[in-house]
């Protein structure tokens, strides 16, 4: 579904990504884990067309998109759907309008019938009362959530998260972590999870992978992963508390 | 010289960029955009303004009568007053200060939006959400600024020419004398003119009010930076163009 060749990627000639080979399978969930700088957001970035890599291929759906137009870019990305760091809500609309935004743009449903698909989105969330609300009116947890409703509104077959658990409190960071494993689960979507949060990580990936400096240091399932023999990997995992 | 040539390269570098916006919005001009985000941003661009503008040109119309009245009446031209605030307004003044009015409040407001939304990564969610954010927040913002401007200069024209019958009444200018003479000396070209001109300064507010939008740099100080830059070169712009559009239009 997702594939990645000898990706590279710098800036004024600062290597962010180096060499990264990566590939997703179709309904499965990969998250990627590593300390912050470490080029985990640059790589979701890749994947989904906002920034172009310096060399390599990235494959989404058989279709090798660096190299693609905006419009050629557009029609992959209809398929898919991005839940953002600090949620990236349009602040000029409310709630509805946020979640409805894809279907009013890109397809002909009436009206009642994206009002039905976003109060159905809404109840999965659990934000049903909050429709009419301003972004600016919901707190951080409830932004997330209709962000994640608004990328799952088109019913993409690739969803990809950026700490959708920062800044949110434990409860809150679960809730999150279920909705994903959900979706994962009743829609069968792949998805790319970025995150620094290993109990999430554990619950919801299929397989993890980890950057370092740039690279991918370890890749593999939960167990895998806890069991790495790398310095760098066990560090990270046990919150530093190892001391090399 | 190295400073001198680098400040030149990197103005070019930045009209270039205006350029290509345009282009870039003229391209996706060809899928016309939805009536509502025009007639929402006409609303918010034009209408709201009014009051401003209105504000700005009676007192310019008032103005100009203050200074030229007496002057007039020294050499028995009263009667040529009227006219001469009501050319000097619909050329040059009309729009002009709408221009610069303009970009001071709806070139910041357009710069502020864009911005702030692109550093709170909006612009990246239009466009994982297929959506070409040229399209969809510079075409409307550029065809309200095209129509509204044109619009508010009118008005402007209007609100000016009265400011100017004011101050003449209290010079004893007869109502008479001062609207026969906009009748005797003003023609069509006057105002159209200037209409013109706006249509150009809409352009100018739009394309570099979006422009600082789309590529501000990231966090509260980069929207700020991108706001005071977009009415800067959009005030110097109107100006620099009036010259060359007066030029061509009225010599």
């Amino acid at each position: 579904m997702i594939d990645l060749i000898n990706v590279n990627k710098s800036y004024n000639e600062f290597a962010v990504l180096k060499n990264i080979n990566l590939s997703v399978k179709k309904g499965e969930t990969l998250a990627i884990i590593g300390a912050s700088g470490s080029g985990k957001s640059t790589l979701l970035k890749l994947m989904i067309g906002l920034q172009r890599p310096t060399s390599g291929e990235i494959w989404i759906k058989q279709q090798e998109i660096s190299k693609l137009d905006e419009m050629q870019l557009d029609k992959i990305r209809l398929t898919m759907g991005m839940v953002f760091q600090y949620s990236a809500l349009f602040d000029s609309m409310t709630v509805a309008e946020n979640i409805g935004f894809g279907l009013t743009e890109h397809s002909d449903l009436s009206t009642a019938e994206i009002d039905k698909i976003v109060d159905e989105k809404l109840a999965l969330v659990g934000l049903e009362k909050f429709k009419e609300y301003m972004p600016n009116e919901l707190s951080g947890g409830m932004k997330k959530r209709v962000s994640l409703a608004r990328a799952i509104a088109f019913e993409p077959e690739i969803i990809l998260y950026d700490e959708p658990s920062s800044g949110l409190d434990p409860i809150m960071a679960g809730k999150i972590d279920k909705l994903i494993k959900y979706t994962q689960q009743q829609m069968g979507v792949t998805s790319v999870v970025v995150t620094h949060d290993m109990d999430s990580a554990y619950y919801i990936a299929d397989r993890i992978a980890m950057i370092y400096n740039g690279e991918i240091i370890a890749l593999g399932n939960a167990q895998i992963i806890k069991n790495s023999d790398d310095e760098r990997v066990q560090e990270f995992i046990s919150g530093g508390r190892i001391i090399r | 010289m190295a400073i001198i040539g680098s400040f030149i390269l990197k103005r070019l570098a930045i009209w270039g960029g205006f350029i290509l916006l345009l282009l870039d919005t003229l391209k996706q001009c060809r899928q016309m955009p939805r009536l509502r985000h025009v007639l929402r941003q006409m609303a918010h661009l034009g209408v709201d303004t009014l009051p401003i503008v209105a504000l700005t040109m009676l007192f310019t119309g008032m103005v100009l009568t203050l200074q030229t009245a007496a002057e007039f009446i020294r050499f028995g031209a009263q009667s040529t007053i009227g006219g001469v605030v009501t050319i000097a307004v619909g050329r040059e003044l009309g729009p002009v200060l709408t221009g610069v009015v303009a970009a001071g409040r709806v070139g910041a407001a357009i710069t502020a939006e864009i911005s702030t939304m692109k550093v709170t990564e909006q612009i990246d969610a239009l466009k994982v959400m297929a959506t070409n954010p040229i399209g969809y927040l510079v075409v409307p913002r550029l065809l309200a600024c095209m129509i509204m401007l044109p619009l508010l200069v009118v008005f402007g024209d209007i609100i000016g020419s009265f400011g100017g019958w004011i101050i003449a009444n209290y010079y004893d200018i007869s109502s008479f004398m001062y609207m026969r003479s906009i009748d005797v000396f003003v023609i069509s070209h006057d105002f159209t003119g200037g209409l013109i001109k706006a249509v150009f300064f809409g352009i100018i507010i739009a394309i570099i009010g979006c422009y600082y939008g789309l590529y501000a740099e990231n966090g509260a100080e980069g929207v700020g930076k991108a706001t005071t830059k977009s009415v800067v070169n959009a005030i110097i712009a109107i100006f620099f163009f009036n010259c060359f559009l007066s030029m061509i239009l009225y010599r």
